[in-house]
């Protein structure tokens, strides 16, 4: 506080703020997970969790994600030390993984839609798209945010703020995939069963 | 084509009932006048640099004030018509200005209702919070800024367009929602509710709760980060603690609020079955859902309102606050327990005995921690040398009005109680008795007290205190008939009731308290008014009160940077052990401090054209919004230029300015 500003204590001061709205977001998802522990058998007469879900898919989007957040781990590594471009093609990779889980999740969506079980057919399936729907578009602001933060990094280096949002970009990150993970077992291990 | 362009707005929605022209004419005559006084005095662009796009947190705890200050006349006024129909609305009399019972009809009268509710608890009570917390909390930690100054004047800026929101309908017409200031469900349903007023609740106390949790997580970083050197948190001020265990809560709940409203959106706008009552929706998860919001909220509330009794009592004691360490624990206390009765709002679900039982008891234990700091209150004031000035007022009018309310609700935390007097005017009054008697006295108090503070000069007394007895006054009479009301029968909302009740003298009565409570605000405002005439003779210094924590060591009112030096903290009452000794002659350094940003500004805008084209469908004009706002934070994130530097010379030229005395 004395004169300069200190760096590591404005980062310090950032991250933790940070951690903060992280664990807003997962009270955010927790009522989604509430309403749908509360609605996933209200469906109205229509299909339930056994029919709809494709659990090879579920699988193979989780396994897209879960890599992900290995190649995103290994682009921090190689950040703190320095190395821009295996950074940047460590970066790319995720964002490509984290494309084609997106890209998934819509073909699923797509499907249920084409099959005539919407969001409006019964609670039980409002809750579904709402929950994994949410998570989706979390991962959609992620790409966004990784496209633009590589093209700073691209162009002006591994600065210091540069540094300290690409921190914040990983936690956000590997966030994402824990929920993910309780989505796994919650919604589509659990409605299998 | 018109659809795409206007979505369902169109030239039948606009004001054409008496009170929405009324408030339309009101509105639009504010602005121009307004505008013409700025263009006048040439301040347009003093008003934008100096205040606007401001992130000293001074400057937005003056604007959450008379924010708040505007909002509270607004739903002032929505209170007293609602308490002038119901005095007339008994079924023998006749129905004036077209309507079938007193002067509005009944559709009207449940959006006032609705109205006032969301106004007093959002955009009133929040404001004052806010207000002061930005203007003081800083100041007490010794901290020359809050940790974010971007999501502080983002949050204040989300507040506002929340608190627009609230009243556009009067500007471009519709409705408001009638479904009361939480929404009944599946009354709020689309089904049921197929006007815009729902939407433009929901949209409202989205944007407005969105800047709440932004402050939120803003103070906590703040007390948590930024202290003064040598600051523990057992040394922290009581105000600060309080304020602190608040956030928590806020931070807590209202990433609930949050879904809960997308949730009603989505029912509302996509179809989807959440809260319906067809299709496998569950209404009543929305009202567990949205209490587990709105209990705790009442929490955020009066915690930081403890805060300052306790400030107040123990400065005007001339004392140590009694049982530092057990105030906070009470306060803590009560915010954990804040958080497990949201079902005592609805025993009348049906969920059983157990249940039941469970939640009323968590309810009485509340009783606990708050007599708690009752005593440590009371015993602050035993023996200490006590001077009567006009917090002092507030702050007995408290002790009296919030135990009786106090005591209302442990009756109603019992379950056979409640299913007796669940949803009556005895509800009503309880829960007036706390906001008022609690959380608005305590606020008339924080800002007597610090009023010097945040402006240089103190507040009129005399007037003050005629302002408190009428308060009082105004509010027993207004009041206490409802308990008794309440007791026989009378339900809330009511917009008529049956001649052969026998209410209508108690309502009445009731009615003129609400005229008393009129003039009391009078009385506030003429006080304001007065002492700003006479600010010259009642200059207050730096330390008016004598006082013990940090704030009263900054200069009155604190340059941008609150303290030139900042404050080395040794123990608890820093500002008090700081006058028992001589202070070595400051030495001045350069000080970093942020530079105004308008990007909370424009992302509020923003937001605001969001929630306004939703309400009414205009799909092109969210999507661009969306696109705006998401611009706007990203040239801002990579911004890397947001700070500038004060000179010690400078700092020292301010310092011999305000530190004449």
């Amino acid at each position: 506080m004395k004169g300069k500003h200190n760096e590591t204590e404005d980062n310090d001061k950032v991250q933790f703020g940070f951690w903060i709205y992280l664990m807003t977001d997962l009270l955010m998802f927790s009522v989604l997970f509430a309403c749908y522990a509360v609605l996933h058998n209200n469906t109205f007469g229509g299909p339930g969790s056994h029919e709809l879900f494709n659990m090879p898919l579920a699988l193979t989007e989780t396994l897209i994600l879960l890599t992900s957040s290995f190649t995103c781990g290994l682009g921090m590594v190689f950040a703190r030390n320095g190395d821009k471009n295996k950074t940047l093609a460590f970066f790319a990779v995720t964002f490509l993984l984290g494309i084609s889980f997106l890209s998934l999740e819509l073909s699923e969506f797509t499907q249920l839609f084409h099959e005539g079980n919407s969001f409006t057919r019964s609670g039980f399936l409002s809750s579904f798209f709402t929950l994994v729907g949410t998570h989706g578009l979390h991962i959609f602001s992620g790409l966004l945010w990784m496209a633009l933060l590589l093209g700073y990094i691209a162009t002006r280096g591994l600065t210091k703020s540069a540094m300290r949002k690409l921190t914040l970009l990983s936690l956000f990150w590997h966030f994402l995939d824990i929920v993910w993970i309780f989505i796994f077992t919650f919604v589509y291990l659990m409605g299998k069963m | 084509m018109e659809q795409f362009i206007f979505g369902k707005l169109t030239f039948a929605t606009l004001p054409h009932e008496w009170f929405t022209v009324g408030g339309t004419v009101f509105i639009t005559g504010m602005m121009i006048v307004g505008a013409l006084f700025l263009t006048k005095t040439k301040r347009w662009k003093w008003l934008w640099r100096e205040w606007l796009t401001s992130v000293d947190p001074k400057k937005i705890g003056i604007m959450y004030l008379i924010m708040a200050m505007l909002m509270l006349f607004r739903g002032g006024i929505d209170a007293v018509m609602m308490w002038t129909q119901q005095a007339l609305a008994s079924s023998n009399m006749p129905g004036l200005m077209g309507s079938q019972h007193g002067f509005i009809d009944a559709s009207h009268f449940q959006e006032i209702a609705t109205a006032h509710g969301n106004i007093m608890v959002f955009f009133v009570t929040m404001g004052f919070l806010f207000g002061l917390m930005n203007l003081i909390l800083p100041l007490q930690i010794g901290a020359r800024d809050v940790a974010s100054p971007l999501l502080n004047t983002l949050g204040f800026w989300l507040y506002v367009a929340g608190a627009i929101l609230i009243n556009m309908f009067f500007v471009f017409g519709g409705h408001f929602s009638a479904t009361g200031w939480l929404a009944a469900m599946p009354l709020s349903e689309l089904q049921y509710s197929p006007g815009v007023g729902v939407d433009y609740w929901n949209w409202s106390l989205q944007v407005s709760g969105l800047g709440t949790l932004l402050g939120g997580i803003n103070f906590i970083m703040t007390i948590l980060k930024m202290r003064a050197p040598g600051m523990k948190l057992r040394d922290v001020p009581v105000f600060t603690w309080a304020s602190f265990c608040s956030m928590l809560i806020v931070i807590s709940i209202f990433p609930i609020l949050a879904m809960t409203l997308a949730l009603l959106f989505l029912d509302r706008f996509f179809g989807m079955h959440f809260f319906t009552s067809t299709a496998g929706g569950n209404p009543m998860m929305y009202i567990n859902l949205i209490w587990t919001w709105g209990h705790p909220e009442i929490y955020v509330l009066i915690l930081p309102i403890f805060g300052i009794w306790s400030e107040v009592v123990s400065t005007f004691s001339q004392k140590r606050l009694f049982g530092y360490t057990n105030t906070i624990l009470a306060t803590a206390g009560v915010m954990g327990l804040s958080m497990l009765v949201w079902l005592h709002h609805f025993f009348t679900m049906g969920a059983g005995a157990d249940v039941n039982a469970f939640f009323g008891v968590i309810t009485e234990f509340i009783a606990i921690p708050t007599g708690a700091l009752f005593l440590s209150w009371l015993f602050t004031m035993f023996r200490g040398k006590i001077s009567f000035k006009t917090p002092m007022y507030w702050f007995l009018g408290f002790v009296s009005t919030f135990s009786f309310g106090g005591m209302a609700g442990v009756m109603m935390g019992i379950a056979p109680i409640d299913f007796q007097v669940h949803n009556s005017l005895f509800l009503i009054a309880h829960f007036h008795t706390m906001v008022i008697g609690g959380a608005l006295f305590g606020i008339f108090a924080g800002i007597s007290y610090w009023f010097p503070k945040i402006s240089g000069f103190t507040l009129n007394e005399r007037l003050g205190k005629y302002a408190f007895w009428l308060w009082i006054t105004g509010f027993l009479t207004a009041f206490v008939p409802l308990y008794i009301l309440g007791l026989m029968g009378a339900t809330r909302r009511l917009d008529h009731y049956a001649a052969s009740t026998g209410w209508q003298p108690l309502f009445i009565v009731s009615a003129i308290g609400s005229l008393i409570i009129g003039c009391a605000v009078t009385m506030q405002v003429i006080q304001l008014v007065v002492s700003i005439r006479d600010r010259k003779k009642n200059q207050a210094g730096n330390d008016p009160w004598n006082g013990r924590t940090l704030e009263w060591y900054a200069p009155s009112p604190a340059p941008v940077y609150n303290f030139a030096v900042v404050p080395e903290v040794t123990g608890r009452d820093a500002f008090w052990e700081m006058k028992q000794k001589d202070l070595p002659k400051p030495v001045y350094h350069d000080i970093h401090m942020p530079k105004n940003t308008a990007t909370g500004i424009y992302i509020a805008g923003f937001a605001f054209l969001i929630g306004f084209a939703m309400v009414w469908h205009i799909i092109w004009l969210a999507v661009l919004a969306l696109i705006g706002a998401v611009v706007v934070l990203i040239r801002r994130a990579f911004d890397e230029n947001t700070e500038y530097i004060i000179p010690a010379s400078e700092v020292e030229r301010i310092e011999k300015e305000r530190r004449k005395d």
